[in-house]
């Protein structure tokens, strides 16, 4: 059965394939630093939603859909509307260039995501795991 | 959507004559000893005296630059207060003329606040010349800066599309004396340059031809030029096939060779071009068993291919190793001299380094760690891949 994006539900099922993954663990054993994602309105999706992703030393802890950016302190937050995320999860925008080209925007220190690069790409890797309805 | 950037770029024999319009009061010099005093700079600054520029030499880059040498360069440039940062060398001195120049204009920033998406708002005090003395690097012409961060002994890849210089010369004259061993290092760099730039994920349509022309001039040239450096148009014809490659993967990326060949380097002190392009042919193995496709492209226009995907792209490998073979280079990591305890006790190093690389994400299969470990070990052997 697929599962909506975004929700909570989806989120959580990406923490759980993140703590399912070796090489994610492997790609970001050092890595602490949370996220949250704000999906922004656009003419596929009329709602603003936030995702909330726990990420510490290769493992996902926690992760839920919240009602704001305020309410779980993550030191990173990327918005970008629901279309471009929807790009990215189906493996048609690169995370990397998504940041480069300003179409996803973040707030928190790039240069720190620019040490993990393996670690974004193992994470999009379980996206992709997920069977997700995007509404359609 | 994505970007295509490049500087003014003039190249062929007198390309240096272009300094002589350059506009400005003051240009600090940026290169290193060696450059300096085979009289490279000195053909620089002809030039300069004909435009009515004073100018300073800041000599002190060395291989593989630290973020100390390029924050040392900023002082002198904040002193000198120069119109112009010309870059004379090859490409460590161009990328730490690059971040030099930033942290000049920008010395509220540390050289690891250099990335992709901060706007840098350059160009308020100085613009920059690239004037590369080596046919490999094509730092003339990308945004990338790659300097050392001492302390944690780490190569940290920085860099904004703002950098791109403003005029690349590209003039001949300014490799003419370079020796063998140099020409064979830094042509495999613009080679592996070509290759990865046409084959990694992020290549596009802007890239693509660049990227294949650049590969067939170095087949066709780089072993006349290593072979008899007096050879004026295999000299020229590299020369040029270094800036089209540049242009090709500077606006691509690099890929899985250079993700393992910075951890070889970096942990052997392997010079960068011979690093990369002795694991080239083992990464093509590696990717071709799951994308041989685009490999495939590159054998066929070589020369090299076959109607099979998969077999043309294991040929590639074998003809990359074969010209390796022509100009002395080596195709293993044994033949660099490493004995095998050595090795052993920093392949788990080298592992970690290319795994933690920036260049691995472009590559259209993705190894794993202990795969990682294997390809090291299988370039140790000089063993083709076969997993």
């Amino acid at each position: 059965m697929s599962i909506k994006f975004p929700s909570d539900e989806w989120i959580k099922q990406l923490s759980e394939h993140l703590n399912g993954s070796p090489s994610y663990e492997q790609s970001a054993k050092n890595w602490e630093g949370d996220f949250v994602f704000i999906v922004e309105p656009d003419e596929a999706y009329a709602e603003t939603a936030y995702l909330y992703l726990g990420l510490y030393h290769g493992k996902s802890p926690d992760a839920m859909q919240v009602s704001s950016p305020d309410e779980k302190e993550a030191g990173y937050i990327i918005s970008a509307p629901f279309s471009s995320w929807r790009k990215v999860i189906e493996g048609k925008l690169d995370p990397i260039q998504g940041m480069m080209t300003r179409r996803l925007k973040l707030q928190g220190d790039m240069k720190m995501i620019m040490r993990y690069p393996k670690a974004a790409k193992e994470i999009i890797a379980c996206t992709k795991l997920i069977p997700t309805d995007f509404g359609d | 959507m994505w970007y295509f950037v490049s500087p003014q770029i003039v190249f062929g024999e007198g390309a240096l004559d272009a300094l002589d319009d350059v506009r400005g009061a003051r240009a600090l010099l940026v290169t290193d000893v060696n450059v300096a005093r085979v009289g490279l700079v000195d053909k620089v600054t002809v030039h300069l005296r004909k435009a009515g520029l004073a100018w300073r030499v800041f000599d002190a880059v060395e291989p593989d630059p630290s973020t100390e040498t390029a924050l040392a360069g900023a002082r002198v440039a904040l002193e000198h207060e120069p119109d112009w940062i010309i870059a004379v060398g090859g490409g460590s001195v161009m990328d730490a003329a690059k971040a030099i120049w930033i942290l000049y204009e920008r010395p509220d920033l540390e050289p690891a606040d250099i990335n992709p998406m901060v706007d840098l708002n350059l160009r308020r005090k100085a613009r920059l010349i690239t004037i590369p003395t080596t046919s490999g690097t094509g730092s003339e012409v990308t945004w990338a800066i790659v300097l050392t961060d001492t302390a944690e002994q780490r190569k940290m890849s920085l860099g904004n599309r703002e950098n791109t210089a403003d005029l690349a010369i590209v003039d001949p004259a300014m490799v003419m004396g370079m020796p063998p061993r140099l020409t064979a290092d830094t042509g495999l760099d613009a080679l592996t340059h070509a290759i990865e730039g046409y084959t990694c994920t992020w290549h596009t349509d802007l890239t693509d031809g660049l990227c294949l022309d650049a590969a067939r001039k170095i087949f066709a040239y780089l072993p006349r030029a290593v072979a008899d450096g007096r050879d004026m148009e295999a000299r020229e014809r590299m020369h040029n096939a270094a800036t089209v490659a540049g242009l090709g993967f500077g606006n691509s990326l690099a890929s899985m060779a250079h993700a393992t060949g910075h951890a070889l380097g970096a942990v052997f002190h392997i010079p960068h071009g011979r690093a990369v392009s002795l694991l080239l042919p083992y990464t093509i193995e590696y990717i071709a068993a799951e994308a041989p496709e685009r490999f495939a492209d590159v054998a066929r226009l070589l020369g090299f291919g076959c109607d099979d995907d998969p077999e043309a792209a294991r040929r590639l490998a074998a003809e990359i190793r074969r010209l390796c073979d022509v100009i002395g280079s080596p195709t293993s990591i044994a033949a660099l001299g490493i004995d095998r305890e050595t090795f052993a006790a920093r392949v788990t190093d080298l592992v970690e380094r290319a795994f933690n690389d920036a260049s691995l994400m472009t590559a259209a299969r993705s190894p794993d760690y202990d795969e990682l470990q294997r390809i090291f070990e299988y370039a140790y052997d000089g063993t083709s891949i076969d997993f």
